[in-house]
């Protein structure tokens, strides 16, 4: 494989890892502090004591999945602000100008406060007053939504480069307005969608958990463990619900944008060969290897011109006409992404999450106006054994759409004005790249295993119980505890 | 600007202090990693040592999160032919870094004591070749790259390229910070402890800070001698200045002049060829220079108002943190036996 290639599939590796965390780490601190809200709304005189311990123990237990989560996503991250330098340093110094200072005003913004008051609400539970502990664990989703944004103007300025100028004697591009560079309209519309897929990624993940608490036929019907767990899986299939639908909402507008400023990537997403009126959307299609063309589709009319340009009769641009177009600007060259890669990417992204949504659907009907999800245990067996697979929907649904929106960009880093080809680390050999790349799938897969063996643990532990209140004096004396000065806050 | 701030200048000063910050802070950290099994003979008093760096190791990462950052907006040409000049290396750190987070992170999630060793034995071996790996990285800051005249690194076929990214680890400068940053790491992790723990674990700390300051002390000493920085000889001074606070029990001391030979060091390595940043070994090659490698002025005053406007606000909210964890090392402890029902055991709050 060529250098080039390898680095694209380095750089894929590292980033569609750190993207498997962050979702999670996004919709696990919100609903950690609506749980924690509704623990101290419930309190007496507004609710019954019963219930706000039930929020209060749920929230523990969201909260210690937030924490597994948010160390892999800091530690993977970290490994993101590097890879620039690492194997791009051509597009580093070609867009360091934008990038850096992005990355630095978020580092400053979002991930001091994130660390820091992620610190404070998990060691600072019996320290704070209660309002004040509150707040901390709002600061980080809000910390955490921060990221996101600021993070995701980077990525829309290679997407559609905005705010910039390029410098004439150097070749590179200098920031202009930093309000105009966040406020980039593909921004606008990336970062609600984005936003919404990660919500989809958290609810589905305690959604999973209480379902798989219900099912197993370890509570009795009437125990607290049972309530607390039907309530945490009807949250979570709520916040999937919504997101999802958020999710679609806020896909078409993006669809729409992309379409504009990006048109190859949506006739690439339907592997539309010629400009057509009315353009159908096909749900699944087969071309023979080396032709170019589709011999078999599943097709609905008119869709696609919907989906692009909101009237089911608009014309859409095909990817012989862009091409042409591009060659006549950009000068000779193929301006096609892979298509394979596009088209399905695309409507993994879109089925796999709908998928998602839609057993949140069932399962709030079947558990709705107070019914206790009752299943026999023929069910129940089938039911447990696909429960490990409902979160990995929308985890996956995630990958698909980056998948898509960074193929779809190809040949460009930035579109329109910087190759990918040339963003590679002018020195860098290809044996390097392979053992970096070896290294990472190694090490990060120790790391999926780890993240994974500590969840299941989590899960299985069950509802955690309160923390008993700080005795005021501490009678016991063994050197090893008294040194371990942190052990109650640990 | 409204001062007239020679800004390339301003920067170069944030990112050396943002670099010091970290090398200082996990500096006692990447100690503490690997004192852990030296220091703890059960697996309660290992967990007892790693229990100290608990809440404030991601907070000292941010700052390489921070430094790093501030090198990339200020001077990309420098972030640039030093990550990709370093790949291998930098890669075994950031995987380092990693498994060394987790293993924290994770050990205090599970009450069983063989998830414990396990998370232990990641935690020292990494930490132990961070404190190695950093130590490099400096001595290559203070011999220089073969950048050629684009500012990269070139491969010349070594090993089939891998040599291109190694070789720089071969150089005495390098060598010589591998070996200075384990000590250095010991000496700081060791004061650390004996300011944070009690009983056995503070006794047996301080013994490894005395021998370990005395051995770093005599040894920058010796450096003294080839060396015509004035910061090694400073360096070797606060080492010994160490040692003794050790010995005589200051250990508040002991600590903070284990620190500063640290930042001192740091800083040091970061100043040595000023005006250049990052000198080149090669003939015909170019150096990176403060002055050309520095981002365009409109992005400096962008991070300049940014700073203005976040940093007191960061400041504020840390000392805050700190401050509600001052009462820490008074504070009684939870009676373990308080911990609920078996499944509840593993509840580290
Ligand atoms: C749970 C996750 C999820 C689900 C169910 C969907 N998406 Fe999505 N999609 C993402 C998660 C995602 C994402 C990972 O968050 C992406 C990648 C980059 C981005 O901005 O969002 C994305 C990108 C993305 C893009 C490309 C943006 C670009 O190139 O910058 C389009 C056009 C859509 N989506 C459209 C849709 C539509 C019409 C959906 C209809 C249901 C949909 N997505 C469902
Ligand atoms: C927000 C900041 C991001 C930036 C600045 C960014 C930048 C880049 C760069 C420099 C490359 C390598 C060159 C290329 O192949 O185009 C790339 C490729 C890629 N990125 Fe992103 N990326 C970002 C977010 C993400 C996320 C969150 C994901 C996935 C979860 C992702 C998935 C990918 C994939 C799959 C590729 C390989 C595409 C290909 O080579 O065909 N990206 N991106
Ligand atoms: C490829 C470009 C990216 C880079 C360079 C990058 C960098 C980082 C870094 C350095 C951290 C650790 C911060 C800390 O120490 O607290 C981090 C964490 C985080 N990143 Fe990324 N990131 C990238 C892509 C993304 C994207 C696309 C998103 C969201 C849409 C995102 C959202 C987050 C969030 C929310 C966190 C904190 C929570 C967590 O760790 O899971 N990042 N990132």
């Amino acid at each position: 494989m060529d250098l080039e290639l390898l680095t694209r599939l380095q750089f894929a590796v590292t980033t569609l890892y750190h993207y498997l965390f962050v979702p999670l780490s996004i919709s696990l601190s919100l609903i950690t502090a609506l749980l924690q809200t509704a623990s101290l709304v419930g309190r007496p005189p507004f609710g019954r004591v019963a219930d706000r311990e039930r929020w209060a123990r749920l929230s523990l237990l969201t909260g210690k999945l937030l924490m597994a989560t948010f160390a892999v996503g800091v530690v993977t991250g970290l490994v993101q602000e590097f890879q620039f330098g690492l194997s791009w340093s051509s597009f580093a110094r070609f867009y360091g100008d934008v990038f850096g200072p992005t990355l630095a005003i978020e580092g400053m913004l979002a991930f001091f406060l994130e660390a820091t008051f992620l610190g404070l609400w998990w060691f600072g539970r019996d320290r704070l007053p209660r309002l004040l502990h509150l707040a901390t664990i709002w600061v980080v989703a809000v910390g955490t939504t921060i990221s996101a944004f600021v993070i995701l103007a980077a990525n829309s300025f290679m997407q559609n480069p905005v705010a910039y100028t390029v410098d004439e004697t150097t070749g590179r591009a200098r920031l202009g307005s930093f309000a105009d560079l966040l406020t980039n309209p593909l921004n606008l519309a990336a970062f609600p969608h984005t936003l919404a897929g990660s919500l989809m990624a958290g609810g589905a993940l305690v959604m999973a958990i209480g379902v798989w608490h219900l099912v197993r036929g370890a509570h009795p019907a009437d125990s607290e463990e049972f309530a607390a767990f039907r309530a945490l899986s009807r949250l979570g299939a709520w916040v999937t619900l919504v997101s999802g639908a958020a999710t679609a909402a806020t896909g078409d507008a993006l669809g729409k944008v992309i379409t504009q400023v990006q048109p190859m990537k949506m006739a690439a997403a339907e592997a539309l060969y010629s400009s057509t009126t009315s353009a159908p959307f096909s749900i699944f299609a087969y071309a023979p290897p080396g032709s170019d063309r589709p011999t078999f589709s599943v097709e609905v009319p008119g869709l696609l011109s919907f989906l692009a340009k909101g009237s089911f009769t608009a014309r859409v641009s095909g990817l012989q006409d862009l091409q042409d177009a591009y060659a006549a600007q950009f000068g000779p060259g193929d301006y096609t992404p892979w298509i394979p890669a596009a088209f399905w990417s695309f409507r993994l992204m879109i089925g796999v999450g709908m998928l998602a949504a839609l057993v949140a659907l069932v399962h709030l009907w079947l558990t709705r106006s107070g019914r206790p999800l009752a299943v026999d245990s023929k069910v129940a067996s089938s039911v447990l054994w696909s429960v490990p697979v409902l979160p990995l929907l929308p985890m996956a649904a995630n990958s698909f759409g980056w998948i898509f929106t960074e193929t779809g960009r190809q040949p460009w880093l930035v579109f329109g004005l910087f190759k990918t080809a040339d963003g590679v680390s002018p020195g860098l050999s290809a044996p390097e790249v392979v053992v970096s790349l070896v290294a990472f799938t190694v090490v990060y897969g120790a790391l999926a295993w780890a993240w994974t063996a500590l969840v299941l643990r989590l899960v299985r532990q069950g509802l955690p119980p309160l923390p008993a209140a700080r005795p005021a004096g501490d009678p016991t004396d063994d050197a090893a505890a008294r040194s371990a000065d942190v052990a109650i806050t640990y | 600007m409204p001062f007239d701030l020679d800004l390339p200048v301003l920067w170069f000063a944030v990112a050396v202090l943002a670099w010091v910050l970290f090398f200082v802070l996990e500096g006692f950290d990447f100690g503490v990693g690997f004192l852990a099994p030296l220091l703890g003979r059960t697996d309660a008093e290992r967990g007892a040592v790693v229990r100290t760096v608990g809440p404030v190791w991601d907070g000292n990462e941010v700052w390489l999160v921070a430094a790093v950052g501030v090198t990339f907006a200020a001077f990309p040409d420098w972030y640039a032919a030093l990550l990709s000049g370093l790949y291998l290396p930098m890669v075994a750190i950031l995987l380092l870094l990693a498994a060394r987070g987790v293993a924290i992170e994770f050990r205090g999630k599970q009450d069983s004591p063989r998830w414990h060793a396990r998370c232990d034995a990641v935690l020292a071996t990494s930490s132990v070749l961070l404190a190695a790996g950093w130590g490099a990285v400096l001595g290559v800051l203070v011999s220089g790259l073969a950048m050629a005249a684009d500012g990269e690194v070139h491969s010349a076929g070594v090993l089939g390229g891998l040599g291109r990214s190694l070789e720089p680890l071969g150089q005495p400068g390098a060598v010589l910070g591998a070996v200075a940053g384990p000590l250095l790491a010991a000496v700081q992790g060791a004061t650390f402890l004996g300011l944070r723990t009690s009983g056995v674990l503070r006794v047996r700390a301080r013994r490894v800070a005395v021998a370990g300051a005395a051995a770093a002390a005599v040894g920058t000493a010796v450096a003294v001698v080839t060396s015509t920085q004035p910061v090694v000889a400073l360096a070797a001074g606060l080492l010994a200045v160490a040692a003794v606070a050790a010995w005589t029990r200051h250990e508040a001391l002991a600590f903070t002049a284990s620190s500063l030979a640290v930042a001192a060091a740091v800083a040091g390595v970061f100043t040595a060829h000023l005006p250049v940043l990052l000198p080149t070994t090669l003939p015909g090659g170019a150096d990176v220079a403060l002055r050309t490698a520095a981002a365009s002025e409109h992005v400096l005053q962008l991070i300049s108002v940014a700073g203005v406007v976040v940093l007191p606000g960061v400041v504020a909210y840390q000392v805050f943190s700190y401050w509600v964890f001052r009462r820490r090392v008074a504070s009684p402890r939870a009676v373990p036996a308080a911990r609920p029902a078996p499944g509840a055991a593993a509840v580290s709050r």
